[in-house]
């Protein structure tokens, strides 16, 4: 069935059992992401040190795709530079929005959201980390 | 129980290849075929600018128009049909009071509302109260989910000059006691209003029986056509509330510095008016009137009943108020699975509920939610419909392992 292409063992498990979840006491920024359709609100927080994210945190409420989403997002952006996270949120949006061009980049664990892509309505849920995290770097910078 | 889905065209159609289970109606109700067909003939044979021409069709669809203004006030026993505003909604409707009252606001005055109001009966009167120095006073509710009365009694005083409170929850299906609450309000010369967005389709409703001054629906949830809506307003109110949007049709002299407004109702319905959905949800009024709103009511109650026992079984489900006084709507929480997940999971059945915060934020807040998941029915629902939802949860439940 469809639902299975996006209810994906990996994703229940992140939802059920979120990595680098709660506060993150030494952080240097945070950004919100909201998303107004379902209330649901995912705060991430960031540790950067020389332009690199040493280690990310998020908090929150959301359903299972935006939480597993931002458990699988703290994981896949640690060590990277601002750059590299950009780099793999554009490759990450392709896949949800099912865009013609993915960028040649390795989402590794994060391909799982393929699923998304025949769910439009669930797009923003598997963005909202990611927008969330988009910002506390951005305040990281300024 | 009654047995009307063939006459719901789209109840025939799949969905994701499951035969459609229709559980929103308190978002929109289905179209039975009579009201597309008033739809389509006045468009394929009737069409013409209303209050206008003097040209058959002009005459025609003015006569349509003004019919379908006369048939709406019988259906809320409004005392005549000058006592009806076609809005765009219930939500035009909530602003045109708002706006049209607001000049009488005076800085220390207070309009009441409750916590469980749609946000179209929130925002418009927390935005005059906060542009005339006002103050909204916010009734409380009980963990039951209906009204705290005491409380509510307790805001209505000297300085209430509106109380503005919806008919039947769209989240909790809560019937509120208005025609009570109207007496305290009138007592201290308040104005009283009633949304009656969920109420219209699922109970008899006679203004004069429920005493309020301004009565509001909107047609599509109440099967008629979308885009088209009614407020009552007792004439008294309706003729010193100030106009709401000018323009073409509701003038009688334009002069360069000064102009002089037609008389209401037709002051508050500047522009070429929805000539057609008016006509259009006159249809769904026949339609509602000849299934029998008695009959309509006992069948969202016995529903109501069933789907709320039906639901209470199954595990991890919590159902939000208590259902005393309730009409066809209930919403639950699922422990450890979010609304959206529940909805998203649900729909691939063919199960249409909704899952989020329901325009309902304050209401959310005191549930400690920050979403829902909602099923509400319709005419046509049936048991069979109740019985797909649960089986749904069941799998929503095996794919989370709760």
């Amino acid at each position: 069935m469809l639902e299975q292409q996006l209810y994906q063992e990996l994703i229940l498990d992140h939802n059920t059992h979120p990595r680098n979840f709660g506060p993150l006491p030494q952080a240097t920024a945070q950004g919100v992401g909201d998303n107004p359709l379902c209330g649901d609100r995912i705060e991430v927080q960031v540790c950067v040190q020389d332009n690199r994210v040493v280690k990310v945190h998020f908090c929150g409420a959301g359903c299972a795709i935006a939480k597993a989403s931002a458990s699988m997002m703290t994981e896949a952006v640690q060590g990277k530079t601002a750059q590299q996270v950009q780099q793999l949120f554009d490759a990450f949006q392709a896949l949800v929005k099912q865009q013609q061009a993915v960028p040649q980049m390795a989402l590794g664990k994060l391909a799982v959201f393929a699923g998304v892509g025949r769910f439009p309505m669930r797009v923003k849920c598997a963005t909202l980390a990611w927008h969330a995290l988009r910002c506390a770097l951005r305040s990281a910078k300024n | 129980m009654l047995s009307c889905r063939d006459d719901f065209p789209i109840l025939q159609r799949l969905v994701h290849g499951k035969p459609l289970v229709y559980l929103d109606s308190a978002a929109t109700t289905q179209k039975p075929r009579c009201v597309v067909a008033a739809l389509c003939r006045f468009y394929e044979q009737q069409c013409g600018s209303v209050h206008r021409a003097t040209h058959a069709l002009s005459a025609e669809a003015t006569q349509l128009y003004e019919q379908a203004r006369g048939r709406c006030a019988a259906f809320v026993g409004a005392a005549c049909a000058d006592e009806i505003v076609f809005v765009r909604g219930a939500t035009e409707g909530m602003n045109l009071l708002a706006h049209g009252l607001a000049p009488r606001l005076q800085a220390g005055d207070e309009v009441v509302v409750s916590v469980m109001e749609h946000h179209s009966g929130f925002l418009p009167w927390q935005r005059v109260c906060a542009q005339r120095g006002a103050r909204l006073r916010v009734a409380p509710m009980c963990d039951a989910g209906v009204l705290d009365l005491q409380a509510l009694r307790g805001l209505i005083g000297p300085r209430t000059r509106v109380v503005s409170l919806v008919h039947v929850s769209h989240v909790l299906g809560t019937v509120n006691p208005v025609q009570q609450i109207g007496v305290w309000a009138h007592e201290q010369g308040a104005i009283m209003v009633v949304d009656g967005a969920q109420a219209a389709s699922r109970l008899p409703v006679d203004v004069q029986q429920l005493g309020c001054d301004a009565y509001l629906f909107s047609g599509h949830k109440m099967y008629g056509p979308m885009g088209i809506g009614v407020l009552y307003a007792r004439q008294q109110l309706l003729q010193t509330l100030s106009a709401y949007q000018l323009g073409g049709g509701m003038v009688h002299t334009v002069g360069q510095q000064q102009s002089q407004w037609l008389p209401s109702p037709l002051c508050f319905e500047a522009g070429t008016p929805n000539v057609a959905d008016a006509v259009a949800l006159s249809a769904a009024i026949d339609y509602v009137d000849a299934l029998d709103r008695q009959a309509i009511a006992q069948h969202d109650q016995q529903l109501l009943q069933q789907l709320r026992q039906a639901l209470a079984e199954v595990p991890n489900v919590q159902l939000l108020g208590s259902g005393e006084h309730a009409m066809g709507v209930v919403s639950f929480a699922m422990q450890g699975v979010h609304p959206h997940d529940v909805a998203c999971l649900l729909d691939q059945r063919g199960v249409a509920v909704r899952a989020g915060h329901l325009c309902a934020q304050p209401l959310m807040q005191r549930l400690g939610l920050p979403a829902v998941t909602r099923a509400s029915v319709g005419c046509y629902n049936t048991y069979d419909d109740v019985a797909a939802l649960v089986e749904g949860l069941h799998a929503v439940r095996k794919v989370f392992a709760c």
